[in-house]
């Protein structure tokens, strides 16, 4: 593997504009008070509470996620170029998903084979023909971009159903702005704050009905969710009910909260629920963390879910392999963002060269997430490699690979000093009725094991504070 | 035949329930085997029915109870002419195009029996019916077909093929799952069967054929269906097609389905699975 | 607010104000197990603890007959014990659960306190204490309740959130009078043995330190302890924060703010007024004379039926 794309000291060592200040700043602070605010960091995030829960771990049931304090930093312009993709990206995928769930003239004209749609699990027939509020599936994105030099960024996966980690993002920002006040004074740096406020405005203007205020709530499926630190910040800073499925009751195709004053009606339910989950009437009837006759109400019109039903259809990595073609159908345009360049096992011409390269390749399972059930061919021994192998032929179908990319790092406190580490980075990107909203950032996660390229919390992954300069 | 059905369905919820929400997937349609002459859905409770469809065509009421209580019970009654098609069934209602039916799910699900099981007759013959026909042939010698085990859901494909017994549910999950491993889609179907001296709700499935279209195979009576038959519901499996859909725990269910033509006998009970 | 917030509030602060009255018995029993039985001292000191508790059945279940009751045994599982679910340490964990499902409608104060007593539990070992560390947990104990009630009045706006709250500490605590009185009624009958013997002493003393009123009580009254004035003064005494009339003079103003803010009265405002009615008009004679169990046995029916009231106007 080539040496990867630092983003301070590029591949050559020469300073990268954007990261002269910072870097001057930390050559003249002493070790030990990088440490020790570090430390103070953490102590603030423990006592805020900002845990998350890993599965299949018994006692470490909360656990925080590392903090870098050590800034991420990118440009106006590259946010600009950024920015202009996932729009592109988020919009191709509001209408895949709208014309898969209508007249599929993306099945019948062969861009995307008809079994990736109608095999997929996350797939729901009983989305079919239903009509949502303002023709709008995804209204919160969140999109993984990797950068393998100073002028390319891919896009790595797409998540459409319920992509977590903006409360890092904003949690992120007040810790740093507490600590380091004084590269703040240094750096001009566009504030993400208003997220909150964006995301409130989005909600807002995807009420089902004018009118009157709606009412918008944050349905979480509960405090034993890994997420649910992130629920109920997000409640607190909406000013908005977190609400869990036994408070809210359909009665005649419209959805209630159970309040102290008596029943209330809810407008929009941000779910931060898995389809599954939402309805036992629908699907799955064993489900207690939902509300019976959700959909009846759902598909009645009569209230506002998002994101939509049904939006993974878009988003495993065998349709993101089809998302160069499906930008193209949609809107005539060429993807501002490239993809990583991916084989589909499924096509025996792909599973072939998957075979014979397994060393060099990066394979995923198709509806994987977390970092889990992949192979990462040049960390991996013999023995790891022959297994997956016989997993790939047992199932071709289930699996993508990819070129092992050399992500591009970034400085990051470790033990022995500043060291470059790898990086990602998920912005989140908003789209309403009336706008689509992309606060400057995102979520950088950091794989914080010197040479790992696996960025994801449950896996050791920490997370930076994102800059875009605003000058 | 003209045949006059009647069918009671109670679920059981925790006593003083309130604010429930039931979905009953109790109005068949008609097709080109079936004229729906005359059909009522009756509610132990106050609420309005509101009349929906769900994904794959059935009609499908949804309501709510504002309770107290400890039970919700529906009553659909109905008459309908039924012709024999040897099996084919047209003018349905058709949502989806026919490659939907090779979902996978997890009731009929190709676990590796199975597999293996569709396999033995995938050199039955070229021809996809004759195969379909194969398989259910061989499907009613290896699976013995038994009653309906109350309040249960019926068995997947595999627990079926593994007792070597089960209900007309489980077999259809296991032809289902069979066919779509064939590369026929398949689905599940609910109805009645009205016989001589009785009638029952009855699952079984719809292979499609190329051609000639959606055909259905009952596996435990070994046959296509015939002017006997009553369709109900298609699903993707016995989730898809369950006639009431709420969180009680309990549901017991009584169906009657009778040669229209001779008088009307007394009802006759059971009981069968579902939630 | 939604229903479920109001129950986790109402809830939290009655696992917190359980959890306060479990660490008194404890600490009470402890003094009484140790006090020579010519002082009025008794062999099953701890198999009343356990009854007051409320915990009888479970507990006999688990070791045998409440006569036969042992320290360790008592300590451990009116402390420590997951079996038992009203636990100290589970009345903690059940506290810090409610807190978390509704961090938004409490204040960071407040959560502060609820988190850091559930870390702070892990510190004690789970195995027998000895008495120097027990007293150190009922005194953290303790601490902690008073440092969750200091913070909901300090640091809590004024309105729904903090009525449901303080609804459930009231009705808890007035639970928890009501039972010490309830399974020591018999000492207070003044024909059980001569009064002021120093045998009745000792028991009196006692009923007074398990809700911290034994100064009050001397200021309060300037007489030395009898019985009926225990008795007034957990009952009828409007002063005393423990008494029955104190936990309904607050139970009924709250309940009377919520329902002025929702501008609609209901079953538990009526109930409410009409107990704090009957606990205003009583004199100690009279309850004495019409039977002090009877009246402590219909208190504690009529305070679970308020709050089954609240649960079906306002929680459910």
């Amino acid at each position: 593997m080539r040496q990867a794309f630092d983003e301070m000291s590029s591949t050559n060592g020469h300073v990268r504009p954007a990261y002269e200040t910072l870097k001057q700043w930390l050559s003249t602070v002493p070790q030990d008070v990088l440490d020790h605010r570090r430390k103070e960091a953490e102590y603030i995030f423990r006592r805020i509470g900002i845990t998350f829960a890993v599965y299949g771990e018994q006692n470490a049931q909360e656990r925080l996620i590392p903090f870098d304090i050590v800034p991420r930093i990118l440009t106006k312009d590259e946010w600009g170029r950024l920015s202009k993709g996932l729009e592109q990206r988020v919009k191709a995928l509001n209408m895949y998903i709208r014309d898969v769930y209508s007249k599929r003239e993306v099945l019948k004209a062969g861009v995307v084979p008809e079994d990736l749609v109608y095999k997929n699990p996350a797939f729901r027939p009983e989305m079919n023909g239903q009509r949502v509020p303002h023709d709008l599936y995804v209204h919160i994105a969140g999109i993984d971009i990797v950068r393998t030099d100073p002028d390319t960024f891919y896009v790595l996966e797409d998540n459409a159903r319920t992509p977590s980690g903006v409360s890092y993002m904003l949690e992120n920002r007040e810790i740093m702005l507490r600590l380091f006040p004084e590269l703040f004074s240094m750096h001009k740096v566009a504030p993400v704050e208003n997220y909150a406020d964006d995301l409130l405005a989005t909600l807002r203007s995807l009420s089902p009905h004018g009118g009157h205020e709606p009412n918008v709530v944050i349905l979480t499926p509960g405090i034993y969710n890994s997420a649910y630190y992130e629920h109920s910040f997000l409640a607190d800073k909406l000013g908005v009910d977190l609400v869990e499925g036994r408070d809210l009751f359909v009665k005649d195709g419209i959805v209630f909260m159970r309040t102290t004053e008596g029943p209330k009606r809810v407008d929009v339910i941000y779910r931060r629920l898995d389809d599954d989950f939402l309805d036992p009437l629908a699907f799955r009837p064993d489900s207690v963390l939902g509300v019976p006759g959700l959909m009846s109400a759902y598909q009645a019109g009569n209230v506002t879910l998002t994101n939509a039903v049904g939006t993974g259809v878009a988003d495993d990595k065998a349709v993101y392999s089809y998302m160069p073609e499906i930008i193209r159908f949609y809107l005539g345009e060429e993807p501002l963002l490239p993809n990583v360049p991916t084989w589909r096992c499924r096509e025996a011409d792909h599973l072939k060269y998957v075979l014979e390269h397994l060393p060099e390749l990066v394979v995923k399972e198709v509806h994987g997430s977390g970092g889990y059930g992949m192979l990462v061919g040049p960390a991996a021994d013999k023995a790891q490699i022959e297994k997956f192998r016989e997993k790939l032929i047992a199932d071709p179908g289930n699996f993508i690979a990819q070129p092992t990319l050399a992500l591009s790092t970034c400085p990051t406190l470790v033990e022995q000093g500043i060291a470059p580490r790898h990086v990602d980075l998920r912005p989140f990107i908003l789209s309403g009725s009336d706008k689509v909203r992309i606060v400057p950032g995102g979520l950088t996660r950091v794989a914080m094991k010197e040479g790992s390229l696996v960025v994801n919390s449950s896996q050791g992954g920490g997370t930076k504070d994102t800059w875009v300069l605003d000058a | 035949m003209r045949v006059r059905i009647r069918h009671e369905i109670t679920q059981r919820f925790a006593p003083g329930s309130r604010n429930l929400s039931v979905t009953v997937r109790l109005t068949p349609r008609p097709h080109e085997g079936q004229f729906i002459q005359r059909w009522t859905l009756d509610l132990n409770s106050d609420g309005r029915l509101h009349p929906l469809e769900d994904a794959f065509g059935n009609l499908c009421h949804a309501f709510s109870v504002d309770g107290p209580t400890d039970h919700v019970t529906v009553v659909a009654e109905g008459e309908v002419e039924t012709f024999d098609t040897t099996g084919i069934v047209r003018g349905t209602v058709e949502p989806f195009p026919p490659a939907l039916y090779l979902r996978e799910t997890s009731l009929a699900h190709p676990t590796e029996a199975v597999i293996t099981f569709a396999d033995s007759v995938k050199d039955a013959s070229p021809d996809p019916l004759s195969r379909l026909h194969a398989l259910m042939v061989h499907l009613h010698e290896t699976v013995a077909e038994i009653e309906p085990t109350p309040t249960i859901m019926p068995m997947s494909a595999h627990d079926a093929l593994v007792a070597k017994a089960s209900c007309p549910g489980g077999l259809a999950h296991l032809f289902t799952a069979a066919a779509r491993h064939l590369g026929s889609p398949a689905r599940h179907i609910s109805g009645y069967l009205a016989e001589d001296d009785e009638g029952t709700a009855r699952h079984w499935a719809e292979a499609y054929v190329p051609e000639i279209g959606w055909v259905a195979f009952d596996p435990g009576r070994n046959l296509c269906t015939t002017e006997n038959y009553v369709r109900l519901a298609v699903g993707l499996d016995a989730f898809g097609v369950a006639p009431m859909r709420s969180t009680g725990f309990e549901c017991r269910e009584s169906v009657c389905a009778q040669d229209g033509r001779v008088p009307t006998r007394a009802v006759q009970s059971q009981s069968q699975g579902q939630n | 607010m939604l229903s479920r917030t109001a129950d986790n509030l109402y809830w939290l602060s009655r696992y917190v104000e359980r959890a306060d009255c479990l660490a008194r018995i404890l600490d009470v029993s402890q003094r009484l197990a140790y006090t020579p039985v010519t002082y009025g001292g008794s062999t099953n000191e701890w198999g009343s603890a356990v009854l007051t508790a409320g915990v009888s059945d479970l507990f006999t279940e688990r070791y045998g007959p409440l006569e036969e009751a042992k320290e360790e045994q008592v300590v451990s599982f009116l402390a420590f014990e997951a079996e038992n679910p009203s636990s100290i340490r589970n009345c903690f964990e059940v506290a810090r659960t409610n807190a978390r499902s509704v961090r938004t409608a409490l204040t960071s104060e407040m959560w502060e306190v609820i988190n850091t007593a559930w870390i702070e539990l892990r510190n004690f070992p789970n195995r027998a204490l000895t008495r120097d560390e027990l007293s150190r947990f009922l005194a953290f104990v303790k601490e902690t309740s008073l440092r969750f009630d200091g913070a909901t009045f300090r640091t809590m706006l004024r309105n729904d959130a903090y009525w449901f709250s303080r609804c459930g500490a009231q009705l808890e605590r007035s639970d928890n009078t009501a039972r010490i009185l309830d399974v020591k009624y018999h000492v207070l009958l003044p024909e059980k043995e001569h009064v002021g013997g120093p045998l009745d002493y000792f028991q009196w003393a006692s009923i007074l330190r398990s809700v911290s009123a034994l100064t009050a009580f001397h200021w309060v009254y300037r007489d030395s302890v009898k019985p009926w004035l225990v008795a007034d003064l957990l009952i009828l005494n409007r002063q005393m924060p423990r008494s029955l009339a104190a936990c309904y003079d607050n139970l009924a103003r709250n309940l009377d703010d919520i329902a002025s803010a929702y501008g609609r009265q209901g079953p538990s405002q009526r109930l409410a007024r009409s107990m704090l009615a009957r606990l205003t008009n009583r004199n100690i004679e009279d309850i004495f004379q019409t039977g002090l169990h009877e009246f402590i046995s219909g208190f504690i029916s009529d305070n679970n039926k308020l709050g089954a009231e609240i649960k079906e106007q306002y929680l459910t």
